[in-house]
């Protein structure tokens, strides 16, 4: 072991500011997550106030354009993209068996530009110039489609805010990624061949080569937009003979995949969590592996879907409706198999399983709506209205946002010794799961009856009220689950009751070290002879390895 | 409708085993022994990976079709066509066979296909009439099409469906469909220069003294802007400001008062106007039948 | 532990450097990839000009290509030397490589201060202008990357820091020169061969 080597400045801020620990950048990612996860949250309560009533006046117009843009962006790459990065960084170490990531400084450098990132995009409240040149915050829409963001529509600086920071952030997630892949690709424990690592790993594995793909572009785009505002270049200059669709279409070869990278994790930790609880080992743990690379892959050949209403040819929607098609078959296979997970257990309904059942149910509902939206003509109905909205909250809040919770519940107790309250967890769960339906579940019908996206005020009479009032009402309720969530986890951590190291039974190699974990994981490196090496421990006398 | 049948047996088929199982699978709290471990099973696997290809092929096959026969590229026989101009943040609508220029509201007669070319002034817009057909956005340096057929009288909203900007949410449509003689009477006046009556208060005057023109035509007046809607028939539409108000006398002192009190950050300018200004103004646009 | 089997397989894994260098290689590839699927889409689509055909000269370009080839061909050979323990052999072929590379960059520097000097081309005069600097300049900025930090294993070279047993991380920066010089083959063939 390693001593820790004399420093006359040490104190705990300069410890975590400089360290290079897999697990403290994991921590440092998750609590960065959860705060922009509660401002974006607030930024969506907003706008629940704003649209509660037809022709409200609590947000102005540039203000509530500058919301929805930093809801969305801000809950896409600096919720979701860091919780995600955190946990993988976090864990993936633990799960096969290392002592850190491959790059532990390149770990720290990418998690300190997603830090200044984010900041840079929360500055522009302060420094940035909207649309009209008066409000702070980029408000072109988190996709910022060409060429409403060229200097012509949008003056101020708030859109070069926009680019610049989620490049700054984008650069951090490359680099997390090229750090994920290569740990998980060579630091495997003794025994752990490729088929024998958690599903976890896997998922993470095709998650982190996804954002290798996908990220680019958008860092690409981005640099285009920004040599266009800053330096007269033309690439989205419609004056110019640009064609906007370039933007959208090379936008959504990004965009869908990160539809993808962010549920990925989800699935990841649902994966995880629904075996254990069930006491079951998961099942078609094989197909649940070549179901996710075929998502990896799809996920690459579905982004026109976003784009059914720009009058593509014939051939070129029927292409992307068909792919959009049979990406629902390895994501309907993934959900079948945690059914049948579930299916001769002894299910026991602790709170980060009733999350993961919450995942599994509402994500079913998000992917079936998605289904609907990929028969073209009826996109052509629904695209760009609240029925799009719900989908994707259904996908994104029901999904993945209820297996970050599950996941958050199940390894809290192993990052920090301390256990979540589990009857303040269960009211978080019922207080969010209610909020959510009541919230989103009446977007689809709003939908239906005509409500676009994107809008900050609505006419009376168009049968859009009772859906919205109920939206509003929902989000209402939404705020008790996440202030009990808030007070959970600062009471927990403080007077939480001790985890010990290996409190749900569980089987993957993170539980076979202390809770939180020394500083180089374990004592001994293990070596390991099944998919679930602690059940081998546990179960000496029938262990999994017979029958892998 | 095939596919919400199939969504709908699928949305059963999976919450109900889950459902199921979640009741009839909970642990009884005094079981100590691990339930048995069934790590996969090839044919049920096989099962649940080819039938799903099947439905999706399926549903593949009729939305292929689909597409193809919805074809929005060719005009129908006998449509009536109307060249449709998204601008920041109102609607344009030109009718080149009928040869005259009006905006917000589109008039169509019953029963008559209406094919649209669609054209962006400015950003991406999208024409969406949700009671009469699907959206198609409005690209700039791209023409889209569209058509429907509106087969009752009657007035049909709808609204932009691509964000635009800042009054992306006040870019409203109406469509109104109405019998064929009164369409025409409608074409007919539509197509008249504007009528010229005496205004006391020298509303004209006023209106080509100022700034107005450089944006708004109105023909037979003045013909040198086309920025801003043509104002030759304003009276002839229930709304202004692209659906924003009613087309009272009222709501029109307010708009020229300041633009922004109805649609902030529109692109009309507050223009500082005196009040005696636009009491003359008003005057003359009343009279713009 | 006599839970696990007699034997336990121990998985083959690859050193950390290749997997690492893959992944920044195949990021990049899809880095390259926009540009030049922004250049082609935009070939031919400027409504005022200069186009192509009157601008770029395919000459200046083939010569460029040739050293920057040829680098490729320097770096394997310093490489080769340098694992047979060859110190001189080894310094003599990285400079060739590092002159070559910086060949090429003048080239380019030559070929830009026509284009804007004298046919006063730049990034502002056309979707051609914006996309060629765009997608030739981020190549060159890859380039110029590579050239100063083969200038920089050169120098700890030159003063006796690099082994034989430093060969596998100078293999790294040879995958990168290689990258470099294939997006310069795609990048040559898209915008003076088929694009003029």
């Amino acid at each position: 072991m390693i001593d820790k080597p004399y420093s006359p400045r040490s104190s705990k801020l300069h410890e975590w500011v400089t360290t290079a620990d897999h697990k403290k950048l994991g921590v440092m990612y998750i609590v960065c997550g959860i705060i922009y996860l509660i401002v974006a949250g607030c930024e969506a309560l907003m706008i629940r106030w704003q649209l509660a009533v037809p022709e409200n006046d609590v947000l102005s117009a540039e203000t509530y354009n500058a919301f929805f843009t930093m809801h969305g962006t801000t809950m896409i790459f600096l919720v979701g993209m860091p919780i995600l990065l955190g946990a993988a960084n976090y864990f993936i170490p633990l799960m096969i068996g290392a002592r850190d990531m491959a790059f532990p400084r390149l770990n720290a450098f990418g998690f300190w530009l997603f830090f200044f990132g984010g900041l840079l995009l929360y500055f522009s409240f302060l420094g940035g110039q909207g649309l009209s040149g008066e409000e702070g915050a980029p408000d072109v829409g988190w996709f910022a489609y060409a060429p409403l963001t060229s200097t012509t529509f949008s003056p101020g600086s708030s859109t070069d805010y926009w680019i610049i920071s989620l490049f700054v952030a984008g650069m951090g997630s490359i680099m997390t990624a090229i750090n994920l892949v290569t740990t998980i690709l060579t630091m495997r424990c003794k025994g752990m061949t490729l088929m024998k690592m958690p599903i976890f790993a896997w998922m993470m594995l095709v998650d982190a080569i996804l954002i290798l793909i996908a990220l680019p572009t958008l860092t690409a785009i981005q640099i285009m937009l920004l040599l266009d505002r800053q330096f007269g270049a033309h690439f989205f200059d419609a004056q110019a003979g640009a064609d906007p669709l370039i933007w959208q279409h090379l936008f959504w070869f990004f965009g869908h995949p990160e539809v993808y990278i962010l549920i990925l994790p989800g699935f990841a930790f649902v994966s995880e969590v629904t075996p254990v609880f069930s006491r079951k080992v998961l099942f078609g743990y094989p197909l649940m592996v070549i179901a996710t690379i075929s998502i990896g892959f799809i996920a690459l050949g579905v982004w026109a879907h976003h784009m059914f209403a720009t009058g593509l040819s014939p051939t070129v929607l029927a292409y992307f409706s068909g792919a959009t098609f049979l990406i629902g078959v390895p994501t309907g296979m993934k959900i079948f198999n945690w059914i049948a997970t579930l299916w001769g257990g002894q299910i026991r309904f602790a709170t980060p399983m009733l999350f993961a059942v919450g995942f599994i149910a509402m994500f079913t509902i998000g992917g079936l709506t998605g289904i609907m939206l990929a028969v073209v003509p009826m996109d052509w109905q629904l695209s760009d209205t609240y029925f799009v909205v719900g989908h994707f909250h259904f996908v994104l809040f029901g999904g993945l946002l209820f297996a970050i919770f599950s996941g958050f519940f199940y390894w809290f107790p192993k990052v920090t010794g301390k256990m979540l309250n589990e009857t303040l967890g269960k009211w978080q769960f019922w207080f969010l799961f209610a909020g959510f339906l009541l919230t989103f579940g009446p977007m689809h019908f709003s939908g239906f009856e005509g409500m676009p996206r994107r809008i900050y005020t609505y006419m009376p009479n168009r049968g859009l009220e009772f859906y919205n009032m109920l939206s509003s009402i929902g989000a209402v309720v939404q705020i008790f689950g996440f202030g009990l969530f808030v007070v959970n986890v600062l009471h927990s951590l403080r007077k939480g009751k001790p985890a010990g190291d290996d409190p749900w039974d569980a089987w993957t190699l993170e539980w076979s070290t202390t809770s939180p974990p020394p500083p180089w994981n374990f004592a001994t490196i293990p070596s390991i002879a099944s998919r679930r090496p602690l059940w081998d421990t546990k179960h000496p006398d029938d262990p999994d390895w017979k029958y892998e | 409708m095939l596919v919400f049948g199939v969504i709908g047996i699928i949305f059963v088929i999976t919450q109900g085993a889950l459902v199921w199982s979640l009741i009839r699978y909970r642990a009884k709290g005094n079981e100590i022994t691990e339930p048995p471990q069934i790590y996969g099973s090839n044919p049920i696997e096989l099962a649940w990976t080819v039938i799903p290809i099947l439905i999706v092929f399926i549903l593949f096959l009729v939305t292929t079709r689909t597409i193809y026969s919805l074809d929005m590229q060719e005009p129908p026989e006998g449509a009536l066509r109307v060249k449709v101009t998204g601008h920041q943040w109102w609607w344009e609508f030109e009718y080149p066979d009928l040869d005259f220029v009006t905006a917000g509201e589109l008039h169509v007669p019953k029963g008559v296909p209406v094919f649209l070319d669609l054209r962006s002034a400015d950003v991406i817009h999208s024409f969406w009439v949700p009671r009469l057909s699907g959206k198609t956005d409005c690209i700039p340096n791209r023409e889209n099409h569209l058509w429907f057929q509106a087969d009752e009288i009657g007035t049909w909203y709808g609204q932009c469906a691509e964000f635009c900007g800042t009054q992306h949410a006040k870019m409203l449509i109406r469509v109104i469909s109405e019998e064929e003689s009164e369409f025409e009477a409608w074409v007919a006046n539509q197509k008249l220069d504007a009528p010229q009556v005496p205004t006391p208060l020298n509303g004209k005057e006023m209106f080509l003294s100022l700034a107005c023109v450089n944006c708004h035509n109105v023909n037979g007046i003045m013909m040198q802007g086309g920025f801003a809607p043509n104002l030759t028939h304003l009276m002839s539409r229930d709304t202004i400001a692209s659906g924003a108000a009613e087309n009272t006398p009222e709501n029109l002192k307010k708009w020229l008062r300041d633009p922004n009190s109805i649609k902030d950050e529109c692109r009309m300018p507050n223009m500082m106007l005196t009040e005696t200004q636009i009491d003359s103004l008003v005057e003359f646009l009343t009279t713009l039948k | 532990m006599t839970s696990q089997p007699n034997s336990i397989a121990v998985p083959k894994m690859l050193p950390h450097g290749h997997v690492g260098m893959m992944s920044v290689i195949t990021t990049e590839i899809f880095f390259f990839a926009t540009l030049i699927v922004v250049y082609l889409a935009y070939l031919g689509k400027s409504i005022s000009g200069p186009t192509p055909e009157e601008l770029l000269s395919i000459g200046l370009a083939s010569i460029n290509t040739v050293a920057l080839l040829a680098s490729s061909v320097t770096i394997i050979l310093a490489l080769k030397a340098l694992r047979a323990s060859n110190q001189k052999k080894f310094l003599t072929w990285l400079l060739v490589t590092v002159a070559l590379g910086a060949w090429f960059l003048v080239g380019t520097a030559i070929e830009w201060t026509g284009l804007v000097g004298d046919a006063h081309f730049t990034l502002q005069t056309n979707l051609f202008g914006s996309t060629f600097y765009t997608l030739v300049g981020f190549h060159a900025f890859h380039v110029t990357f590579g050239v100063c930090a083969l200038s920089f294993i050169w120098f700890c070279g030159f003063m006796g820091w690099v082994q034989k047993k430093h060969h596998q991380n100078i293999e790294y920066v040879s995958w990168y020169w290689h990258f470099v010089d294939t997006v310069w083959i795609a990048v040559f063939l898209v915008v003076y061969v088929i694009g003029r």
